[in-house]
């Protein structure tokens, strides 16, 4: 069951493995959520990463069918301080454990994951490998290990929106999950095209709580094939890696912007800013939590936001035209932005939440308004 | 919006003494406040009773006012303060100041001295702590609530228990603690419970609730501010299911058994609460239960302040609520406030946890013979640990070690028996019975239908149950165990001790082994952002891992250890000493470190030390920080009994202990030696031996004589000490009290009979000797120390007797060379068979004890005195720390310690006493007797008070009088008095009778004090004795006709009578006096109080006035 972590850098972390017996590959980050992990596991946005919870012990309520996010967990590898075996829960269907091994994700444990997030934090995030040491040939040999975390593709520049879009348009027809309160529904029914850069469901669950007819296309569609499904409103989902290369769906939106409401958030967000004439970077170690606090810039009040991204919207980049409308107080990144004139507005973080506080649900209500105002004008 | 300029003064009230349900918690809350509103420029007024805080010391507020916590004596508060821009915070006082603050606003005292409500509305509290609009509020949200009904009488009670079907719980309306709640089972039980209620409601309701008994338990912190900003402080999940009372409850930070779905639900409706109560800004604390397996959540109740649990929380988070909520009471937001630990981020986020914290209660069962050692939902532990670790087991297990049972983990004898009785019902050794169940095989899911404990944490025992076991059977011993095996079980959180015991080998071989090894453990930080971001503030745990985030400084520092959890007869008071010790030490240029595991206290504010290691206060931890920080010294002797019991150990380890040396403290606990050091001064003691058996105790009774005094050594607050009469209690005693001393013997003491007793405090820096107070006890000797009310300057003490007393302080500081506090106790009583054939008795000065060690009575003598004794002590202190040592230091920035006949020469070189000035001040405790039905409410040997106020005034009567109204005994001004007590009180008891009839009292008095009081020309009704008749006195006190008891006792047994009287009393809260003293000390009190408006006294200025002089 031993086990070892190695990061780019050369660091080593050894530890107990669990789930699958396999090697894991791809970027570490951690996550400072407390509560949340299946959702986590099944969001797409997580997509190349290997994530490494803050909250020392992960498994204890188990999993079950109606938390996921999207139909399969996208994370490459798990690294927790204590895994737990039992599951306790009155809605628990199968033990993590079954659930990662049934998806083929590693897992590593017992390691000292406070010292590996005060890594990342001075040092940025890095590539790894989570390895079995019983599957290597030459334990302890460090320099195969550390190879094996650089053969691990970087995130910048990578297009992942591609790889985990549905491969064919279709329309949602999930409810809401169980334990929402269904918001109410707009009298005459609105329909929403969502553009899946690595769409999470509880997404579709608030655009079909509040009255719309969803379709869910994918990353590539052009402006021309949304329009021609006669949108009342289109929405730029969250999704993994740079937003850099997906000139495609920059290029959608810069074609649907003025024609029909946009609404984007996290991956879509930053798309929305390369289509404005904004700039993306990379932040050091990213946002992955459900503590964030954001402020809104016109009415002051702050929210408590689930994030998840490695990449921002530089506000200085952004021309005359864009407003910036919400700004994360921990590190004064920008966080939502919106077009003075155009029917447009996107925020970084997950208004969805899931897992998260559900703080920020009220953007869904903006979006319908936005949609409602386009559609009387 | 930032500060609100509009506001000049803030007068905060305090949560008075320390009661079951209400301890230092609000002390930490209230310092916080009185700080940060200090800091902001605004004038801060602070009322509060217990001297024993650090909330009250002169620095914290610009006036302070040790006064009663009622409305007559906040009304002279206000009219002192009143004029424009003031306004009262009642939010961090507890239960206590928001019920003052209603009452003032109910009354229009508010509005007539224009003071404006701050922190709170009270629409919001009433629609709070009003069960029936908060029910109706919940039900506006969509959220359930236990299906409940309001009751004020017993008829409407039956009614609605049988219609709801039991068990039900009765809650009475705006009670501390839960005070006077409880569950039934059957219609005879919820009449007893709901009448009780009933009565101690204030506003004479119950709220009778359908029972959620065996749910899971809930409860969040959050905090709001004015532009509806709110954010969840702490998640706390309760190990211990619904039906204990939370603060009887073991509890467990962050939330572990919800998914994200179930946790934002209850998020989502903790929001919703405090919006829909109103609390405008501040902290509140929600709880929910969650039935286990329909997941239904119904919302149980909300506290509109902070609370304990808002204590604990920003203990577990490193979120300083109290403080935040005091600023956001003063307008601003919470994005324009700075979050201390990472400086660069704002207090507007929810903090995150990359650790688990557990909270377990401490109970004293113990000291309550009588009181049925169940949990309910009636608050009963004295005191709590709260213990960090990077996962459930090693926080359990670290807390565990933090209680300091005086037991070996395992060693208490489990009854097989009632083995299935004791997991069934919620038993303060639950956790004990657990784990014997565990280890015996017994499964989670049997373990959870009998306890409705959720598996996860069942499971967590039976993970350490398994490594246990693992452990145990290796026979080759500490030698042969695996490193990894030994690694494992030390990540698990399991002690040295622990481990040695299972071995079979000593702590120091298991020690040795594990260091070889190199398995040690690290310190990680608090930091609210589990490493997000930098953190500054060096809050610390210890736990077996890779990294370590406490590089040591450079500095020169010295560390205090605390008191560990709050017990009776080991509370504020030590917490107090040990922050003065830090306060001092930091002003003098050393770092300070705190290890402490009470998050109650002022101590475990990261705020206080430069450093806090929030650890548990065993050898094993405390070496290991001490070791890690290489100290220049530690001071053992601020926090009670719990480090000095380290000292020596630690001095072992190589330590440099600080002040007086250990091997001192060892002699004055050692009664051989210290009885050989009295007899070479000169000193008189009472005859006393010791014994290690029944034979020599038996023994050494006959040659002293009974009555006498026994005790186990080396324990505080009198814990099984009492008063025995002949052989046969004797021999019962001893038995039992093996279990206490183990190796260490039982004192036996001749019994001083109508002695006066004298407690001192006292300053040494080893050469001189300073004398900070005298304070004569109202009761006498025989009744423990910390449960006396005691007066400075002393009243009736003979001049001569004052000058022995002192004369006896100096020689007993030189003799034991004590560097820093020293108290001793003295009684003066008659010398032993010098009863001429006049009846005259010769009296003289005993010592009855010496403790070199900081006192539970240095705060009050402080505050009297103006002198802050615990700081100047520490100061003290590092006199001894070695010459070389001292001399680097010097160099290194750090201010010579100063010397005694510097400071206060003209006392020091006269032998006098810090004077009081014109004012007595008078300290009363206060007794937990409401929360134990059964319990006789009598007092003794044995310490059961758990806090304490002050009462100043000119005369003594006065200062009495508001003690005992601050202690919540209003003495009455009219009515019936009833006097019974034995013969030798019979004189005296005339003259308190004579007295009361002219204040117009009526007199009842049972038929042998009826005949006396007759005679000597009184009108008395005689009425019967319990067991004689009815109606009797029970019955008398039952109706209501009775304002006030003198009942002392009648010999060496209580009988049924003086215990149902003065159970009644409790019950009915009547004041009730058992000693002749204290009813002398009454009357005269009640005398000043017939004619005196209340007048209050300004901390500030009574010393300015004594520095003056």
């Amino acid at each position: 069951m031993e086990a070892v972590l190695a990061l780019e850098d050369g660091t080593l972390f050894p530890g107990l493995g669990f789930g699958a017996a396999i090697t894991g590959v791809g970027e570490v980050v951690f996550n400072t959520s407390m509560t949340g992990y299946q959702e986590i596991f099944t969001d797409p946005s997580y997509a190349g990463q290997i994530v490494c919870f803050t909250s020392p012990q992960i498994g204890n309520y188990g999993t079950n069918s109606s938390d996921d996010e999207a139909s399969r967990p996208y994370i490459e590898g798990l690294i927790v301080r204590e895994f737990s075996s039992l599951a306790s829960n009155w809605r628990n269907e199968e033990t993590c454990q079954n659930y990662l091994e049934r998806h083929k994700i590693a897992g590593i444990a017992e390691l000292d994951t406070r010292a590996l997030v005060r890594h990342l934090r001075q040092h940025g995030v890095m590539r790894g490998v989570i390895v079995r040491v019983a599957a290597m040939k030459n334990a302890g040999d460090r320099e195969a290990l550390v190879s094996m975390a650089r053969q691990a593709p970087s995130m910048s520049g990578r297009d992942l929106a591609k790889v985990v879009t549905t491969p064919a348009a279709y329309a949602w027809d999930g409810g809401l999950h169980a334990l929402d309160r269904a918001v109410v529904a707009s009298e005459d029914s609105r329909h929403v095209v969502a553009f899946d850069f690595g769409i999470k469901q509880n997404i579709l669950r608030h655009l079909t709580s509040r009255g719309a007819r969803v379709t869910v296309v994918p990353a590539t569609t052009t402006a021309k094939d949304v329009l021609a499904l006669k949108p009342d409103g289109v929405f730029l989902s969250n999704g993994p890696g740079d937003p850099e290369p997906c000139s495609y769906a920059v290029t959608s939106i810069r074609d649907l912007a003025g024609r029909v409401p946009i609404f984007g958030i996290c991956l879509g967000h930053q798309l929305m800013g390369l289509a404005l004439g904004g700039k993306t970077y990379k932040l050091k170690f990213g946002h992955h939590g459900g503590n964030h606090p954001v402020k809104q810039m016109d009415s002051g009040r702050v929210e408590i936001t689930a994030q998840n991204h490695n990449f921002a919207v530089d506000p200085d980049s952004l021309p005359a035209d864009v407003e910036r409308t919400h700004f994360d107080l921990n590190d004064d990144t920008l966080e939502g932005l919106r077009h003075r004139t155009l029917p447009m507005f996107s925020v970084q973080y997950h208004p969805e939440a899931s897992p998260g506080p559900h703080d920020s649900h009220y953007l869904f209500d903006q979006f319908f308004q936005l949609i409602g105002e386009w559609k009387n004008k | 919006m930032p500060r609100r300029n509009d506001l000049r003064k803030i007068i905060i009230i305090g949560s008075g003494p320390i009661v079951i349900g209400q301890a230092c918690e609000f002390d930490y809350s209230g310092t916080q406040a009185c700080k940060v509103l200090k800091a902001e420029g605004y004038e801060v007024v602070l009322v509060n009773s217990n001297p024993a805080t650090i909330m009250t010391d002169p620095e914290l507020a610009h006036r302070t006012y040790i006064e009663p916590l009622t409305r007559e004596y906040l009304r002279a508060v206000m009219a002192r303060e009143q004029g424009p821009g003031v306004a009262l915070l009642p939010t961090v006082g507890g239960q206590t100041a928001l019920n003052l603050a209603i009452e003032l606003a109910d009354a229009g005292d508010l509005d007539e001295f224009g003071v404006e409500l701050i922190g709170a509305s009270v629409k919001a509290i009433k629609k709070a702590e009003d069960r029936l609009l908060f029910k109706d509020a919940m039900r506006g949200l969509g959220l359930e609530t236990p299906r409940s009904r309001l009751i004020t009488n017993l008829r409407d009670g039956l009614e609605f228990a049988t219609e709801i079907g039991f068990p039900v719980i009765s809650r009475p309306s705006f009670t501390l603690g839960g005070s006077g709640g409880g569950i039934a089972y059957n219609r005879e039980e919820f009449t007893e419970i709901l009448a009780r209620g009933l009565d101690l409601s204030p506003v004479h309701e119950c709220l009778v609730e359908e029972s959620a008994l065996g749910w899971k338990e809930f409860e969040l912190e959050l905090i709001r501010d004015s532009a509806d900003n709110v954010i969840v402080v702490c998640s706390i999940e309760n190990f211990d299911p619904m039906g204990v009372h939370t603060g009887d409850s073991i509890t467990v930070a962050p939330v572990q058994t919800l998914t994200d779905k179930e946790y934002q639900r209850m998020r989502d409706a903790a929001i919703a609460v405090i919006r829909e109560i109103g609390v405008d800004t501040g902290g509140s604390n929600i709880q929910f239960a969650v039935h286990p397996t329909t997941g239904r959540l119904v919302v149980i109740e909300m506290n509109p302040r902070v609370s304990r649990s808002s204590a604990l929380a920003s203990k577990a988070t490193g979120f300083p609520i109290a403080k935040i909520a005091a600023r956001l009471a003063v307008g601003y937001h919470l994005d324009e406030i700075a979050n201390d630990i990472t400086r660069k981020t704002p207090a507007c986020f929810e903090p995150t946890l990359d650790y688990v914290v557990v909270k377990i209660p401490k109970w004293q069962f113990e000291k309550f013979p009588g009181a049925e050692p169940t949990l309910g939902p009636q608050m009963k532990s004295v005191g709590e640990v709260m213990a960090i670790g990077r996962t459930f087991k090693e926080a359990l297990l670290k807390g565990v070690r933090s209680l300091e049972t005086g037991r070996k983990r395992g060693d208490l004898d489990i009854d097989q028996r009632l083995l299935t009785q004791r997991l069934v019902t919620p038993h303060p050794n639950r956790l004990t019975y657990l784990r014997h169940a565990l280890a015996q095989g017994m499964g989670i899911e049997e373990l959870h239908e009998l306890t409705s404990i959720d598996p996860w944490f069942l499971r967590q025992m039976q993970d350490i149950a398994g490594i246990e076991a693992g452990i145990a059977e290796k026979h080759g011993g500490v030698a042969t165990l695996p490193a990894d095996q030994l690694r494992q079980a030390k990540r698990a959180g399991l002690s040295d001790a622990r481990l040695a015991t299972l071995l079979g080998c000593s702590e120091e071989s298991l020690r040795a082994r594990r260091t070889a090894e190199g398995i040690v453990p690290v310190f990680k930080r608090v930091d609210t952002c589990a490493a997000e971001f930098e953190s500054f503030t060096p809050y610390l745990y210890s736990t077996y891992e890779q990294e370590d985030e406490a590089a040591p400084s450079q500095r020169p520092k010295i560390a205090i250890l605390g008191s560990g959890p709050n017990r009776i007869g080991q509370g504020i008071e030590f917490d107090y000493c040990c922050c003065h010790a830090s306060f001092a030490l930091q002003e003098q240029g050393y770092e300070t470190i705190m290890v402490n595991c009470n998050p109650e206290t002022v101590s475990t504010d990261y705020d206080t030390s430069d450093r806090l290691y929030f650890e548990p206060l065993t050898f094993e931890d405390v070496s290991r920080v001490l070791e890690h920080e290489k100290v220049d010294g530690v001071i053992v002797q601020f926090g009670g009994q719990t480090p000095l019991n380290l000292a020596l150990p630690l001095q072992r380890a190589g330590i440099p202990v600080i002040g007086t040396s250990p091997e001192s403290i060892d002699l004055a606990e050692d009664r051989k030696r210290f009885g050989a050091l009295l007899q070479q001064l000169g000193i008189p003691q009472p005859e006393n031996g010791t014994a290690t058996t029944v034979e020599e105790a038996v023994a050494a009774a006959e040659r002293i004589g009974y009555p006498v005094l026994v005790r186990p050594s080396y324990v505080l607050g009198g814990r099984a000490m009492a008063i025995v009469f002949d052989r046969s209690a004797l021999e019962r005693y001893m038995a039992e009290a093996t279990e206490y001393s183990q190796d260490r013997p039982v004192l036996i003491d001749r019994f001083l009979e109508d002695a006066t007793e004298v407690d001192v405090d006292a300053l040494s820096d080893g050469t001189d000797v300073l004398i900070g107070g005298i304070m004569e006890h109202i009761e006498e000797a025989g009744i423990h120390s910390g449960d006396s009310s005691c007066v400075l300057p002393p009243y009736s003490i003979a001049a001569e007797h004052l000058a022995t007393i002192r004369e006896y302080t100096v020689q007993l500081c030189r003799a034991l060379k004590v560097v820093g506090l020293m108290n001793v106790q003295f009684a003066i009583g008659p010398v032993l068979g010098s009863r001429g054939t006049s009846g005259e008795v010769a009296r003289q000065v005993y010592v009855l004890e010496v403790n070199p060690r900081a006192s539970r009575t240095v705060p009050f003598v402080s505050k009297a005195v103006g002198v802050p004794l615990a700081k100047i002590a520490a100061l003290l202190m590092t006199g001894t720390l070695s010459a070389a040592a001292a001399a680097d230091l010097q160099m290194r920035g750090i201010r010579p310690t100063p010397r005694l006949r510097d400071l206060f020469p003209s006392e020091v070189l006269a032998n006098t006493v810090l004077p009081t000035g014109d004012r007595f001040c008078v300290k009363s405790p206060v007794f937990p007797w409401g929360k134990f039905p059964g319990v006789d409410p009598v007092l003794g040997p044995e310490m059961h008070s758990t806090g304490e106020v002050m009462g100043v005034a000119y005369t003594l009567g006065e200062a009495f009088a508001k003690a005992q109204l601050a202690a919540g005994q209003r003495l009455p001004l009219q009515g019936m008095a009833f006097i019974s007590v034995p013969d030798r009180d019979k004189p005296k008891a005339l003259e308190v009778a004579r007295q009361l009839h002219r204040y117009g009292f009526s007199l009842l008095a049972t038929r042998g004090t009826a005949g006396y009081l007759k005679k000597a020309g009184l009108p008395v009704t005689s009425v019967f004795k319990v067991k004689e008749g009815r109606p009797n006195v029970v019955d008398f006190i039952k109706g209501g006709e009775i304002q006030l008891i003198i009942n002392t006792p009648m010999g060496m047994e209580p009988f049924f009578d003086e215990k149902a009287i003065r159970r009644a009393a409790v019950m009915h809260r009547i004041p009730t006096i058992t000693t002749m003293a204290a009813a002398q000390a009454a009357v005269e009190a009640i005398g000043a109080l017939r004619n005196s408006k209340p007048a209050v006294h300004v901390l500030q200025e009574m010393h300015q006035q004594l520095a003056a002089k």
